[in-house]
């Protein structure tokens, strides 16, 4: 068959691969630089039996996201920084609960409004820590157009497995931008569907913390009646107090992420085998560094580079596997620092630098090799 | 081919820039299967300030996305012009309306200087569709991609309706990109 390919946005992209998800339902309030996301389900939903929500914030659209996800949809809501921000509480509420959802920031300058037409990457750190309580959080950062699309299906895919909101964090260079995607067709690509669990509404508890597998969250309206609150609960969803039901619950919602990271982690690695010098970049900022890396080896520098596509949970394991023969990392990011943390505290052995460009341009290729042939020098 | 070629619209925001560059990134995408990537930047007004819409056409896989040493650059307002040509190379091409654009102090690479807003009014009876003249333009001095192929991705971008209209404007780009070739 001749392959389907378009020219599109970023954002575009992720709402094409909504539909292919599966996902039949978006609320949300439009914010630039995401805006095309509302105004291109707001077309398509309609078509393919879903529906489109326009509410009158950012915190009721999450709202009415997790209330669409409890009656069986497939429910994301788009955003930037200032909206993430207000959707916090309802993150919180649906890690709590164990709702799947999908919820794209297509990041901009911030803090506060900030920048609304520029790029940046510094939500990463909100990402994981935006909402109050211990809880595991599920994060993905494409570079491209074309892995826009795949990993918004494969968002979906992680928060039915998982039961957990999933983010996708892309920025306004990778939203606006247009490039080529091929568009699968659905019988191409795996999807996860919403199931009924497979016991009777007698027998159903919507919780288990101790079995290690993930209950699937039947569809209210299907006979299955349980209680969600967002209060710490026992397996029946009932708020609960005692001791043993605390430190189950809480280790769950940590256990059920990390004991699957090997299923639920990503990453693309660029010359590393033989290099002396590791970058390490996600998102827009990578496709620089992957140019900066080629400019590196044509100078005789061996560079390399790693690329966590999930960004939450960090790939800890390899960023501490690569600074065993990597004794120089550089981390490059359109924020002041924010996952250098991650890679200092996994790179115990190597020597990490920052390269922190908030100008609301994107950092260049060259800006990338200037800091790496400073590096390989000193 | 060149590896990498640099495109760059610039004018003011509402002046079409954005689809200029979505209908050049198409053509050399998807009619002629090359690789291509547009870009764009504005402010947060919806009319008015300086807008920039970036293509870059490559042969091998575009990483950076935007234009840094750009071959191409189209200029429709002044401002637009003294802020974003200072990256043009110095083998690169600068298109600037006569009427538009009139001091030339901080010009680089080659100067284009061309009519396209009077041929606007003359042929087209409005300076609507100064950005597909633009275009025109710009296709015809870089032969970056056939008439036909530019021709099918703006049929499909533009309004219904306003086919021919679009169709009229583009030839006149065209046209004014020849004549200035054989002048030159």
């Amino acid at each position: 068959m001749a392959k389907n390919i378009k020219l599109m946005q970023g954002n575009e992209a992720i709402a094409e691969g909504a539909i292919i998800a599966g996902c039949n339902f978006f609320a949300g309030y439009p914010i630039t630089p995401s805006s095309e996301i509302a105004e291109l389900l707001s077309s398509k939903l309609p078509k393919t039996g879903g529906v489109f929500l326009q509410m009158e914030d950012e915190i009721s659209a999450l709202g009415a996201v997790l209330g669409a996800a409890l009656g069986g949809a497939k429910a994301i809501t788009a955003s930037s920084g200032p909206g993430i921000s207000l959707k916090q509480e309802h993150i919180g509420y649906a890690s709590m609960s164990e709702i799947p959802c999908v919820i794209v920031n297509v990041m901009r300058g911030g803090p506060s409004t900030g920048l609304p037409t520029l790029p940046a990457q510094s939500d990463i750190m909100q990402a994981k820590w935006g909402t109050h309580g211990d809880h595991a959080i599920i994060a993905i950062v494409p570079s491209s157009v074309n892995e826009s699309l795949y990993e918004t299906i494969r968002a979906f895919n992680l928060s039915i497995k998982y039961r957990t909101p999933v983010l996708i964090l892309t920025d306004e260079i990778i939203g606006h931008m247009r490039e080529k995607v091929v568009v699968p067709d659905k019988s191409d690509v795996d999807i996860i569907d919403v199931k009924l669990p497979d016991v009777p509404p007698e027998e159903y508890n919507p919780y288990n913390y101790t079995s290690g597998a993930v209950t699937p969250l039947a569809p209210m309206g299907e006979g299955y009646r349980y209680h969600v609150t967002g209060l710490i609960h026992g397996e029946t969803g009932f708020p609960s107090q005692k001791t043993e039901t605390i430190k189950n619950a809480q280790n769950w919602l940590i256990d059920k992420i990390y004991k699957n990271i090997e299923d639920i982690e990503k990453f693309d690695e660029f010359q590393t085998e033989d290099a002396d010098i590791l970058v390490v970049a996600y998102g827009s900022t990578s496709r620089s560094t992957r140019q900066a890396v080629m400019m590196a080896r044509t100078a005789g520098i061996k560079a390399g580079m790693f690329r966590p596509i999930t960004i939450w949970p960090f790939p800890e394991k390899q960023i501490s596997n690569l600074s065993k023969r990597i004794k120089k990392i550089l981390v490059p990011e359109m924020n002041m620092g924010q996952i250098i943390l991650e890679i200092q505290r996994n790179a115990c052995e190597s020597q990490v630098y920052g390269l922190n460009v908030v100008t609301g341009e994107p950092i260049t290729p060259d800006q990338i090799y200037a800091k790496i042939k400073e590096i390989a020098e000193s | 081919m060149n590896d990498r070629i640099e495109f760059r619209f610039s004018g003011s925001g509402g002046q079409g820039l954005i689809l200029a560059g979505i209908i050049l990134a198409d053509a050399a995408a998807i009619y002629e299967d090359k690789n291509a990537v547009q870009t764009q930047s504005y402010g947060p007004e919806a009319r008015g300030g300086s807008s920039k819409s970036e293509v870059i056409v490559s042969d091998s896989p575009i990483e950076y996305p935007k234009a840094t040493k750009v071959d191409y650059m189209v200029a429709l307002t002044q401002e637009s012009f003294n802020k974003y040509i200072d990256d043009v190379k110095e083998t690169g091409i600068v298109i600037a309306d006569k009427e538009l654009v009139t001091d030339f102090s901080k010009a680089r690479g080659k100067l284009y200087v061309i009519d396209m807003v009077k041929s606007a009014r003359e042929e087209l009876g409005k300076v609507l569709g100064l950005n597909i003249i633009a275009l025109g333009v710009l296709v015809e001095i870089s032969g970056i991609v056939s008439h036909e192929s530019i021709k099918n991705a703006l049929i499909k971008r533009v309004p219904s309706g306003f086919e021919d209209y679009n169709k009229k404007a583009i030839e006149i780009g065209f046209k004014l990109g020849k004549e200035i070739k054989n002048n030159n």
